[in-house]
């Protein structure tokens, strides 16, 4: 009889094991496996990034090299290991340090409102009709010529992150108009709430959706912009691989439908790209 | 047999009817045939009046003056449209007489003395007279006119004086000898002197019709062309060539595919063997083009390097072991997929008449090349090459970025050079960013670059080898030559260019090219293929090595017997 | 204002970078010192930025908005010629991407399915992941207009964040309350959803347009649309000052037009509401 009812009881209590969260480990699986085989890329790949094995250009994938091998005979696979690594490491941290200044500018600027709020969306908007690219190029010409290629590198991608602040910050700032009058803000005010103390604790983190989103969005925009930055120069020297310039050889369609092995690297992003979405993600799914 | 028996039952039936209808069938049948002549007739009307080559400019070209010319796609435009005195024949390399059907050089190379065709028409239907020639060429000589075909012929500063010296002939004299006189005067459009259509009024196959910026150009032909085939019929044989403005290869690749292109200008390898895949009979490869891939040090006193890396760079046996260790064979058949050839000094083995044919190559050897670096002092310590003063061998090499091939280039030479133990970081540049740190702050230590040649002869390329010239590369602009060999190479090069006999200029020009062989102070590396792809309509194609490759004879060319209605 | 600012800075940010006073032309080894020097006085006429602006301002007063060096004409000619192709494929662009990216983003939210959501993630995360200049081929093969890759380029932002925003704003209290007092779903969606979310939903708006004329530069390329796009990347190559000026005016007023917009159709999408809780 108690037994039964216990039974009963456990089957009106809603599931506890949400569908979501075994997709969250899944993903922080893939991500942990994915960091894991880029740090030990010189354990795993069987030979260096920049090793040339000229008898062998652009062969296909074998038990010698996985992914085949590229123009100049090196191996895409390891080349693809050693590119996450600058990719993986270098692109998060450009998103989030732009996102970090996104959330500070943007939410001030709806937290403040007024003629504050004006001045900083005319200079948001200002700020994204500049050609920031001649900045870039300004930079890259006041680095020494022999500035190691990772250096070269994290100094664009730290430039984008502090470029890409202005496209997130205006729907940041939209974003913290609404939550403004919201009742629970408007209770912590009258209840006498320091300015900042309401800003970053009470504000900030009702912001997180958005700021998620904006997250993960950029690491894919930072990794292309990265891309399209080696067309002037900007990008990674080489011998030093990275997603962003495997991906520009997709550019060659005719090779990618012979060779559709060069997909690799999309398929990567893609998959670490939507790994990402999962564990960042604070919802379920709401049905209408 | 069988057909019969299984139609019996029906003719049975139709049996009356079968006579009948057989009349209505054969009036019928015969309607259809003569409908579908008429229509296959006045088809190919349509064809033949559609008789349009196509290909591609990279970009807008910037005038249409045939005196302001100094980019390509305005050289492309000119190349179509103007009407010079006379011609290099690109497939045979002899000058030949186009308005001009005698010309003399004389007083040492400053006079030279036309003849003109009589009966020319421009395209407006002015004559041409020796005034439009005179004209032509007081313009060209203005100083205010800054143009490279204006440069060629100012070799010294000074009055040009050009004047009628008959009803069809003038003459032009020039301050100074200049080399090649007559050559020159295929880069010189002549325009009208009288005509109020001014740049419009052409003397060459093709006058423009339409120009949509961005779009597309289009050249009709010029309906009083002067010249005409062996049968008498006027040329040109095209009725129009529509030139649309693509910069972008990878769709041009796919267009001509499509059959919407006829000729694909300057393929790259990569390009060329796709396409060799799927269109063996399209492709064409002309041999080693005249251009040139090419390393230099900066060897500028004034330069913001480090003396010991100036010093390297200055080594005449660092250079040449650079030289060494670099794999030709290797940048040829990777990098260009087999299309080039290693190169032996500044001028391409398809150059026969300027070739030093006693120059090869420098030949691959890691072991010469170490044997060279220990004889100026430099010792090789584990991994890495040190210098007498133990300072690690490390310089950058720059290039321009978005060049798949110098990139690639640029890997291998990199991979070349630590097996000396150098340690060689690759730089990619964009080309304005490029040009200010060779030409203005020479803040760099070495490059790697490509060079266009235009021209056979040696003289376009004084700036180049003369010691004070701004193209001078690895050290421009000298108010004295700083080294005996770049003193030797001044004179040579000022005596190549006064000299009257072509053999003698050659003979100076050989002994330039021993210098540099011997000096390396460019590091000449291959020689790339001139590449095309031509469409199997196109009919009397004769691929050239020198420009414009495939349509140098256009007034030749003709759209073959394939209906054109079907593109 | 704004936009004359950008000008100035833009202009400024050009002169700053390097190989802005040298020009292709010097390198055609045929040319003579004294062609050499009248190509560098030229350019020089441009080095000081104030000059170069106050005369730009001047010109601008009477419609002249300087001739490009690099293409040789009058810079209000070409962008007279390029203006309407860009627009016209922004526009395509811009509504073709936020109506992708908001109807699966509703979808997204609504769907009852579990799973509905892997769909338009791996079409989303594709699309993020594959360069502007690849998507702009791929459809230069299959012979579709360039201008739907700006749809591809933007509908991925616009999908992500608004699917984030719907889907936080579902599990608002009040949203919670109006399911449980029974209302329907189209009026929750309407009423509870959409009008909180409108601020952001205009804001990703307005930015949709700064997105998608960044991914018009390199599809421009590709597909050789003679648009402005292509016109700012010959021009940055070019250091054509002029035309990047007009250029970065041009995306100034652009840029603040579409937030501007946006913020007055938010604007009038609150009065309305007040009105009809009133």
């Amino acid at each position: 009889m108690k037994l039964r009812l216990r039974i009963a009881r456990i089957r009106i209590r809603p599931s506890l094991i949400k569908p979501g969260r075994a997709a969250q480990q899944i993903a922080l699986v893939v991500l942990a496996l994915v960091a894991i085989a880029s740090l030990f890329a010189g354990f795993i790949a069987p030979s260096s990034y920049s090793e040339q094995f000229r008898d062998a250009i652009s062969a296909p994938p074998s038990a010698r090299f996985l992914l085949g091998t590229d123009d100049l005979g090196r191996d895409r696979f390891a080349r693809l290991l050693y590119g996450t690594r600058v990719s993986l490491l270098l692109a998060p941290a450009a998103a989030l340090l732009s996102t970090l200044l996104a959330a500070l500018i943007g939410g001030l600027a709806g937290y403040l409102g007024g003629r504050w709020e004006r001045y900083v969306t005319s200079g948001i908007d200002l700020f994204l009709s500049l050609p920031w690219l001649f900045l870039l190029l300004a930079a890259r010409a006041l680095l020494p010529l022999n500035t190691s290629p990772i250096t070269s590198v994290a100094i664009t991608f730290l430039l984008l992150g502090c470029l890409g602040w202005a496209s997130p910050a205006r729907i940041i700032r939209a974003g913290t108009r609404t939550l403004t009058n919201a009742d629970y803000l408007v209770q912590a005010r009258a209840s006498g709430i320091s300015g900042f103390r309401l800003f970053s604790r009470h504000l900030l983190p009702n912001l997180r959706p958005i700021l998620l989103a904006q997250f993960w969005i950029s690491i894919p925009v930072f990794i292309l912009s990265e891309a399209n930055l080696g067309l002037l120069g900007l990008g990674v020297s080489e011998p030093l691989p990275s997603w962003g310039a495997m991906l520009r050889e997709l550019e060659n369609y005719t090779a990618v439908l012979q060779n559709p092995w060069m997909l690799a690297p999309v398929v990567l992003l893609v998959i670490v790209v939507g790994c990402l979405q999962v564990v960042l993600r604070t919802e379920d799914q709401i049905p209408c | 047999m069988l057909r019969y028996a299984s139609d019996a039952p029906f003719r049975s039936r139709l049996g009356n009817t079968r006579k009948i209808s057989l009349s209505r069938d054969r009036k019928g049948a015969s309607r259809a045939l003569i409908f579908s002549t008429a229509l296959l007739f006045a088809l190919t009307l349509t064809a033949q009046s559609t008789n349009e080559l196509r290909f591609c400019l990279r970009a807008d070209p910037k005038t249409f003056n045939p005196l302001l010319v100094e980019d390509e796609n305005s050289e492309t435009v000119l190349y179509l449209t103007g009407g010079v005195l006379v011609r290099l024949n690109r497939y045979t390399q002899e000058l030949e007489g186009e308005l001009a059907t005698k010309w003399k050089v004389s007083e040492n190379g400053r006079r030279i003395d036309f003849e003109l065709r009589p009966n020319v028409l421009f395209s407006d239907g002015t004559p041409f007279t020796c005034e439009d020639v005179a004209s032509t060429l007081r313009q060209l000589m203005d100083p205010a006119v800054h143009s490279p075909q204006a440069d060629a012929f100012r070799s010294a500063n000074g009055p040009t004086e050009s004047k009628c010296t008959g009803p069809s002939s003038v003459m032009a004299r020039f301050p100074a000898p200049v080399a090649s006189l007559a050559a020159r005067f295929d880069q010189v459009g002549i325009m009208s002197a009288r005509s109020t259509h001014k740049e419009s009024a052409v003397l060459g196959p093709f006058t423009v019709a339409e120009y949509k910026p961005g779009t597309y150009l289009l050249l009709r032909r010029n309906p009083n062309y002067w010249k005409h085939d062996s049968n008498g019929k006027q040329l040109p044989y095209l009725d129009s060539l529509r030139l649309d403005i693509q910069q972008n290869r990878e769709s041009e690749l796919l267009r001509f595919r499509r059959g919407e292109l006829d000729i694909v200008n300057k393929l790259d390898p990569e390009m060329y063997d796709r396409l060799t895949a799927e269109m063996p009979r399209a492709v064409v490869d002309a041999g080693p083009s005249l251009d040139w891939e090419v390393v230099f040090f900066n060897q500028v006193a004034a330069s913001p390097l480090p003396e010991y890396k100036r010093r390297w760079f200055r080594s005449d046996e660092f250079r040449r072991a650079i030289s060494d260790a670099i794999n030709r064979e290797d940048i040829c058949r990777v990098v260009y997929r087999g299309h080039a050839w290693p190169a032996a000094g500044p001028v391409s083995v398809s150059n026969r008449f300027w070739l030093n044919a006693a120059l090869k190559p420098p030949a691959y050897s890691v072991n010469a090349a170490l044997a060279r670096l220990q004889r100026d002092g430099f010792h090789r310590s584990g991994d890495a090459l040190f210098d007498r003063d133990v300072h690690k061998v490390e310089f950058s090499m720059i290039t321009n970025a978005g060049n798949k091939l110098h990139e690639r280039t640029l890997a291998l030479i990199q991979q070349d050079l630590a097996k000396l133990g150098i340690q060689l970081n690759i730089v990619v540049l964009d080309f304005p960013s490029l040009i200010e740190r060779i030409s203005r702050s020479f803040n760099y230590e070495s490059v790697l670059m490509a060079f266009t040649n235009v021209d056979l002869d040696p003289s376009d390329q004084m700036n180049i080898w003369l010691s004070s010239g701004a193209q001078h590369q690895w050290n421009p602009n000298q108010k004295a030559p700083e080294t005996q060999w770049e003193a030797e190479i001044d004179k040579l090069m000022q005596a190549q260019a006064a000299a009257p006999d072509s053999k003698q200029r050659k003979a100076y020009f050989d002994k330039v090219q021993e210098i540099v062989a011997e000096k390396a102070p460019m590091l000449f590396l291959v020689n790339p293929n001139a590449l095309s792809a031509v469409s199997a309509n196109l009919k009397n194609v004769t691929p050239a090595l020198l420009r414009p490759q495939i349509y140098w004879n256009v007034e030749c060319l003709a759209i073959g017997s394939k209906l054109v209605s079907q593109r | 204002m704004t936009a004359l600012l950008g000008g100035l800075l833009g202009a400024t940010l050009v002169r700053l970078g390097p190989g802005f006073s040298v020009d292709e032309r010097e390198l055609d080894s045929r040319l003579s010192q004294e062609s050499r020097q009248a190509i560098r006085a030229e350019r020089a006429r441009d080095s000081n930025i104030a000059i170069f602006y106050l005369r730009y301002l001047a010109g601008l007063v009477h419609g002249d908005l300087g001739f490009s060096r690099s293409l040789n004409r009058p810079v209000s000619e070409l962008l007279k010629e390029r203006l309407p192709l860009t627009l016209g494929s922004l526009a395509y662009g811009v509504l073709g991407g936020v109506s992708i990216g908001l109807t699966l983003a509703l979808v997204t939210a609504c769907w009852r399915v579990p799973g509905s959501n892997i769909a338009p993630a791996f079409l989303a995360g594709a699309c993020l992941a594959l360069p502007a200049a690849v998507i702009a081929l791929l459809f230069l093969w299959m012979n579709v207009p360039g201008r739907w890759a700006i749809a591809l380029v933007v509908f991925p932002h616009v999908y992500r964040y608004g699917k984030n925003l719907l889907v936080a704003t579902y599990q608002s209290p009040h949203v919670l309350a109006a399911q449980a007092k029974g209302l329907s779903s189209s009026r929750i969606l309407f009423a509870h959803v959409f009008a909180p979310a409108a601020p952001q939903l205009a804001a990703l708006v307005g930015i949709s347009v700064s997105l998608a004329f960044g991914a018009s530069i390199p599809i421009e390329v590709i597909s050789d649309t003679p648009g402005v796009g292509q016109l700012a990347w010959k021009a940055a190559l070019d250091r054509d000052l002029p035309l990047l000026v007009n250029i970065t005016v041009l995306v100034a007023l652009m840029t603040l037009v579409a937030n501007s917009l946006a913020d007055l159709a938010l604007a009038a999408w609150r009065l309305e509401v007040s009105r009809e809780t009133a």
